[in-house]
């Protein structure tokens, strides 16, 4: 987090040099620049405290190495969008960027967006670095942020930050506590030499000696591995009931590729972050019957009516196909239906104070957003504590087991 | 660590090692005829890999795209030039061997890319596509440098390989891709050890290729002419020899080195537009065995490579990495110790 706050200053005085070179320059060109800039902000000033219309900040990551997730983030906010894009009488304007998988780029997007469109809220980013180079800046500028990446940002930017995607913990909880149900005794685990492969280890070994398990391995591999056998052998050579690996994605797969390969036949276990049709297809085989913990979302056509996320994904799903029609909702997508679920609640809340556009709204956004009580999404139920960016409970985790390539929920 | 796992690891490591003498070799090539690190020879590999992927799943491989483009490029670069030297009357051949042959590659995979053909035909067009890429990148980067100092032309080696795996992230997209294996199920080994059949393969091959580049080298005219170039460039012109000749050839070769370690190493790992840069490192790491010089040591150094590759990844898989590259530093030392330095580089840094 240090380097993000000493970042900013650094910014800060590079703005400043900016504006003092600019000053240098001829008089006349720089009354017609603050003429002709002069002039729209005064007019969509004035036109917002008619209309009195809220303004949010999209960024995402639409090209670079994290777009296979920042494309689904952009397609569900396409849906909230068509889902409503009103507050009560207000109309609500949604300003996107891309900041190509880059977060010093994620940062500068947010300065614009706070500083020359005058943003009320921004929800972002896909990745978690970018995440938290936002949240740096909305603190700066006191400006709430809804993060659809999984960050926990720490002092005062996680004051002005609510984090959407379920915790690590929460998720291994679940998986453990069917392990402990399936009789499993020992557990294997192979994970990303990275801080995904950490939280996923850190978890798991919180959360089994109290269910009576033993974690066997703690081994490591890269993305760009040419093979894992090293370390499916020592892992299959510590001979535990089941394995679970950390990894995300198509690189999560090397590991129970290489262990079925290695003749392993125990069961598999997976975290959240491999749920993508990618991994389905580079798994094959070797990952059917693999148990995961993911957000009720990914299977929502198959919960009961009981489950109240179900309508949400519901109405999420009628959205998205009227927008995005070859799209179904998956993980990432309904994070950003999520982030706009809530931003719609606590706007109602906070139109009750403040008028948009102005410092007294962005607070009182902070506040309706911080202690949102109860509010149901399509990945679960949120209620936010002060102190804690997460809001989810048990009702945002639901156990799915892979079979012939679909996800299948379980009972 | 009982006997089995041993086996096994050692069955690993000589697999990967495989691919790494493979790029190794490739490796020393280049170097040895043009003085140049070819960093982006593993982009080339990864690239192989995925434009076979996209063939498997009846879709037209971004490789078509970089390839035609890349060629129009060069061609465009060649005739300028020729035209500026007045040689007008060679502008046709250019054609022929910048735009023409790159474009046969890129145009029967569009006609194969939707339909079902056999296997062979899809790896034969990708080796085919991924062949002229090599020259291409020469002409494109490094030729109008080709006198420049090795470390300028390693800054620009570099630099290529950045722009060429940024090409890749559009070319191919972010996620990675697996290969269905040339040779599918499990070969039995004493003991109760199954292997599977592609590494095999990926071992027999480099076993083949390496004899091949022997017989090449050893018998060969093109082959003793690039020995002779590689050996002194101002005796080998002087003899005849055109220095952009034997280094487009180098370059080919190259390539067709590097469409082998693509194609081969898909099945058994997923391969990213990114990928290749560590299997070039790790290869890097044979080569500086060999002194960037000698192919049978760099070909024993890249097999070495990878069973402690392998091994490491048992042992101290958080380590692996780390392992790997200490390497280069005592074999960095000894070299600086046992190999005197060569008089045309000393020459080279004098001027």
């Amino acid at each position: 987090m240090n380097t993000f706050n000493s970042k900013s200053p650094s910014m800060q005085a590079a703005a400043e040099l900016g504006r003092r070179n600019f000053l240098k320059q001829g008089a006349g060109v720089v009354a017609a620049a603050a003429a002709i800039s002069a002039l729209p902000a005064g007019f969509i000033s004035s036109a917002r405290a008619e209309s009195g219309e809220i303004v949010v900040g999209f960024i995402t990551s639409m090209s670079g190495p994290v777009s296979s997730l920042g494309i689904p983030y952009d397609q569900g906010m396409k849906a909230a969008l068509a889902f409503r894009s009103k507050v009560g009488d207000k109309p609500v304007r949604l300003i996107a960027l891309d900041d190509a998988s880059d977060p010093t780029n994620a940062a500068v997007n947010a300065r614009k967006l706070i500083q020359e469109n005058n943003v009320d809220v921004i929800i972002g980013t896909a990745g978690s670095p970018g995440a938290l180079a936002i949240a740096t800046v909305c603190a700066e500028t006191k400006t709430p942020l809804i993060c659809i990446a999984n960050a926990n940002p720490q002092g005062e930017p996680g004051n002005w930050t609510i984090t959407i995607p379920q915790p690590a913990p929460l998720m291994i909880a679940g998986t453990v506590a069917h392990m402990k149900q399936a009789g499993v005794k020992s557990i294997g685990y192979i994970g990303f030499a990275d801080p995904w492969g950490d939280l996923v280890y850190n978890a798991l070994t919180e959360a089994s000696p109290a269910a009576g398990i033993k974690v066997t391995s703690n081994e490591r591999y890269a993305r760009s591995d040419t093979s894992v056998t090293g370390q499916a052998l020592k892992v299959s050579s510590t001979r535990p009931d089941a394995v679970i690996a950390g990894g995300s994605g198509t690189p999560g797969a090397l590991p129970y590729l290489a262990l079925r390969e290695r003749g392993y036949k125990g069961q598999f276990y997976g975290t959240p972050a491999i749920i993508n049709p990618a991994f389905v297809k580079v798994g094959g085989a070797a990952v059917e019957g693999l148990i995961a913990s993911t957000g009720p979302v990914v299977v929502f056509d198959q919960l009961p009516d009981s489950n109240p996320t179900k309508a949400v994904s519901q109405e999420f799903a009628k959205a998205l196909k009227a927008t995005v029609p070859d799209a179904v909702p998956n993980a990432f997508s309904g994070y950003s239906f999520d982030a706009w679920v809530l931003f719609l609640a606590a706007a109602e809340t906070a139109l009750k104070t403040a008028q948009p556009g102005t410092a007294q709204f962005k607070l009182a956004m902070r506040d309706a957003l911080t202690n949102a009580q109860e509010v149901v999404g399509c990945h679960g139920v949120y209620s936010f504590k002060p102190g804690s960016r997460y809001g989810n409970d048990e009702r945002s985790r639901v156990l799915v087991k892979l079979e012939k390539g679909e996800w299948k929920l379980m009972a | 660590m009982t006997w089995d796992i041993m086996l096994i690891l050692l069955v690993d490591g000589l697999s990967t090692g495989a691919i790494y003498l493979l790029a190794g070799l490739g490796f020393v090539l280049v170097f040895s005829v043009t003085r140049v690190i070819f960093i982006p020879s593993g982009d080339i590999a990864a690239f192989a890999a995925l434009t076979l992927a996209a063939f498997q799943s009846r879709m037209i491989p971004g490789s078509i795209w970089l390839v035609a483009g890349m060629a129009v490029l060069a061609c465009l670069a060649e005739c300028t030039t020729l035209l500026r030297n007045g040689a007008a009357r060679q502008v046709p051949r250019a054609i022929f061997f910048y735009a023409v042959l790159p474009l046969i590659p890129c145009g029967v995979g569009l006609a194969i890319a939707s339909h079902d053909v056999p296997e062979a035909l899809r790896i034969a067009t990708t080796i085919g596509l991924i062949l002229p890429m090599g020259v291409l990148i020469d002409r494109l980067t490094l030729r109008p440098l080709a006198d420049a100092s090795t470390l300028i032309l390693f800054i620009v080696a570099i630099a290529v390989h950045f722009l060429i795996a940024g090409i890749g992230l559009i070319a191919f997209g972010p996620e990675g891709v697996r290969t269905t294996p040339i040779l599918d199920g499990m070969v039995p080994l004493p003991g109760d050890i199954l292997i599977p059949a592609q590494q095999v393969l990926m071992m027999v091959v480099a076993l083949l290729l390496s004899l091949v580049f022997y017989l090449f080298f050893g018998r060969s005219i093109t082959g003793k002419a690039l020995r002779a170039t590689a050996s002194n460039r101002v005796g080998a012109r002087l003899m005849g020899i055109r220095p952009e000749r034997a280094a487009a050839a180098a370059y080919l070769i190259a390539s067709a080195l590097a469409a082998v370690v693509g194609i081969l190493i898909a099945p058994i790992t997923t391969m990213y537009y990114d990928s290749g840069f560590m299997i070039g490192l790790k290869a890097s790491v044979g080569a500086i065995i060999g002194g960037m010089a000698s192919y049978p040591i760099t070909a024993i150094g890249s097999v070495f490579i990878g069973i402690l590759e392998s091994w490491a990844s048992f042992v101290a898989s958080d380590y692996k990495e780390i392992i790997i590259f200490s390497v280069v530093i005592p074999v960095l030392i000894w070299r600086s110790f046992a190999v005197h330095r060569d008089s045309d580089e000393e020459i080279e840094e004098l001027a």
